[in-house]
């Protein structure tokens, strides 16, 4: 198996605070790998570095065999990987088919670099290719019937889907998903996680950040446990769920400091 | 020109959100009868007086449709659009001095004033779009006063005495026909413009910008590129109108081709119609320069005017930030929900297609509302 994603020694520091700290992790291709920590442990923090949303300090960041180390957002895109965040970003005032046709516009100019590589700026927006492929991930993500109403009447479970179904417009070869049960009902947890196993069946690779740990521990082939920017363990769920280390990152070493979920 | 790229999106479904709420051809409908009525109208009407303020409102509908296929759809409010407008009138102005050109030859320098525009809203974009809401706004009223400053101070721009446009020896009382219809077409292309790119994928990626810029990045869109794009864009056809203008009126001096209330005015325009929208910028400038010229002509002094307009911003912002437009939009779909409704019987909530569009909130509240949004 190779590395599709590698951090390797990333730092990062925000003022005093040292947010990321020698932190390196892999991410196997056509695995499903999690990222867990506590609050503040640089989880978000290390999806920024990658995806380009900030400088590392020191360290590498490796798309395969492609250096990605601060690249801009569009470009680390563009290289194949996508992400959504925790706080759902999707834009508001355009319609649920608009934000698809957002998605695939990294995909369409690769597209027409082949035989014709002017392309005209004034066309339309969304050719009828982009548009049958939206409806197909709008109707495996559930929400095909609100591709007409504007991202703003969605309710906030539907704007995660929505996040996910855009960002899956461009086919990124892994996909980085910050908390994708977060604030999300149980029903609905149980369809995204279903979603994310059937697009690893087709090949997308993912790395998911989350607090919900029954989801973490059914869905990932491989866990890495952040803990002070550090990530200090990695390894099959059943090994994470029971390691000493984990236990100690998550409850402290005082004894009753039982208040994270 | 009412060219519902929604319409397209949503296979048939229009919505009143974001634009003006008739479906494409109601749109085209319109724009037609009001080209007609345009074209035909210094046929009938041949007062000079009324004729002068039609050639300025012309302009100005050409200046906010500029202004707003920028600031409009990418969320990037410009204070310092008079930057590219006192540039055009500057470059022909001077051009024409240095090189002798005389009468009617003046008008093949129009396309300098495009150029020299463009030139200058390149640097001014790439240091004023690094920044972003209220930033922006402020880096690009100090781009403002430094270009109205410079127009007071450099030699080649004659100082505050300002540049004469080369005489025109046309008879006065059919004078400002040929203007009128050289704003017109500036005006209808522009209109015609800021439709192709709405619809386009250059606009989709604007608004977008204008929603959530860093997801837009995340997804691909190479937001300063787009948004320089539509800075030039809206700066080039800014610096034409600045160009007609001055060949209009005949001379500039610095504080009227670098003038504030220009600014003001066409975002004014663009909030008052609909900011964002595709009719919102035509509707307030055609309803609010023959306003504004009239208040100019009546009262002697030139203040009150500018109190009167300073006023009516405040308002405008304060109370329909949103535009008329697409407030007057929202309460069709309202209405329409609601008789449909009583027709079925049931008094059940607003169906789920007219989303937040389709809820008859009150005036007040639709207004105070995206008054934050807007600046972003």
């Amino acid at each position: 198996m190779t590395a599709l994603l590698r951090a390797e020694g990333v730092c990062k520091a925000f003022g005093g605070v040292q947010a990321l700290n020698d932190c390196s992790i892999e991410v196997e291709q056509g695995s499903i790998a999690g990222l867990i920590g506590p609050n503040g442990s640089g989880k978000t923090t290390l999806f920024n570095m990658i995806t380009g949303y900030g400088r590392v300090d020191t360290g590498d960041v490796w798309l395969g065999d492609r250096k990605i180390t601060n690249l801009p957002p569009d470009k680390v895109f563009g290289h194949g990987i996508g992400r959504t965040f925790q706080l759902t970003r999707v834009f508001s005032r355009l319609t649920v088919m608009e934000n698809m046709i957002v998605g695939a516009h990294h995909s369409e100019r690769t597209d027409a670099q082949g035989p014709r590589r002017f392309r005209n700026p004034l066309a339309r927006a969304g050719g009828p290719a982009t548009r049958r492929r939206a409806m197909e991930l709008l109707e495996f993500t559930g929400i095909a019937d609100h591709a007409g109403a504007l991202a703003e009447t969605l309710s906030y479970g539907q704007r995660k889907l929505l996040e996910l179904s855009y960002v899956l417009m461009a086919g990124p070869a892994i996909m980085l998903l910050d908390e994708p049960a977060g604030g999300v009902n149980p029903t609905l947890i149980g369809t995204i996680s279903d979603r994310i196993r059937q697009l690893n069946a087709q090949g997308t690779t993912f790395l998911i950040v989350e607090h919900n740990m029954d989801f973490v521990m059914g869905l990932c082939d491989q866990v890495t446990v952040l803990d002070y920017g550090n990530a200090v363990v990695s390894g099959p769920p059943e090994m994470i769920r029971t390691d000493r280390r984990v236990l100690d990152a998550y409850l402290g070493t005082a004894e009753d400091d039982d208040d994270d979920d | 020109m009412s060219g519902d790229p929604g319409g397209q999106l949503t296979a048939g479904r229009w919505r009143a959100g974001s634009m003006l709420a008739t479906p494409n051809s109601r749109g085209w409908a319109v724009a037609a009868v009001l080209l007609l009525i345009a074209v035909i109208f210094p046929q009938v009407v041949t007062n000079q007086v009324v004729t002068q303020i039609a050639v300025d409102t012309m302009l100005f509908v050409a200046a906010a449709v500029a202004w707003n296929l920028f600031s409009g759809f990418s969320g990037y409010i410009s204070l310092g659009h008079a930057v590219f407008f006192g540039t055009g009138a500057y470059t022909v102005g001077i051009a024409a001095e240095k090189w002798h050109i005389t009468g009617n030859m003046e008008f093949a320098l129009l396309p300098l004033a495009a150029l020299a525009a463009g030139v200058v809203a390149v640097p001014f974009g790439l240091i004023a779009l690094r920044v972003r809401r209220h930033t922006f706004v402020v880096v690009t009223i100090a781009v403002f006063f430094i270009f109205q400053l410079m127009a007071f101070n450099l030699k080649i721009t004659g100082g505050s005495v300002g540049i004469s446009a080369p005489f025109l020896t046309w008879a006065p009382e059919t004078f400002n026909i040929p203007f009128y219809y050289m704003g017109l077409v500036l005006a209808a292309g522009v209109a015609l413009l800021s439709w192709l790119i709405r619809g386009s994928r250059f606009g989709l990626q604007l608004r977008a910008i204008r929603d959530d810029e860093d997801r837009a990045r995340g997804l691909g869109v190479r937001a300063m590129r787009v948004k320089l794009a539509a800075f030039v864009i809206s700066g080039v056809v800014t610096g034409l109108v600045g160009a007609v203008w001055l060949f209009f009126i005949g001379q500039v001096l610095p504080q009227y081709g670098f003038d504030p209330i220009f600014d003001l005015s066409v975002a004014l325009m663009a909030f008052f119609g609909g900011f964002g929208t595709l009719w919102g910028p035509i509707l307030g400038a055609l309803l609010l320069e023959p306003v504004e010229q009239y208040l100019t002509l009546q009262v002697s002094n030139s203040y009150a005017s500018e109190l009167v307009w300073g006023t009516l911003f405040l308002l405008v912002i304060l109370f329909l930030s949103r535009g008329v437009i697409p407030i007057a939009g929202e309460k069709a779909t309202a209405r329409r929900a609601r008789r449909e409704r009583r027709r079925a019987g049931q008094p059940a909530a607003a169906p789920p297609t007219a989303g937040s569009a389709g809820t008859a909130l009150p005036g007040s509240a639709e207004a105070g509302a995206p008054s934050g949004r807007s600046t972003r």
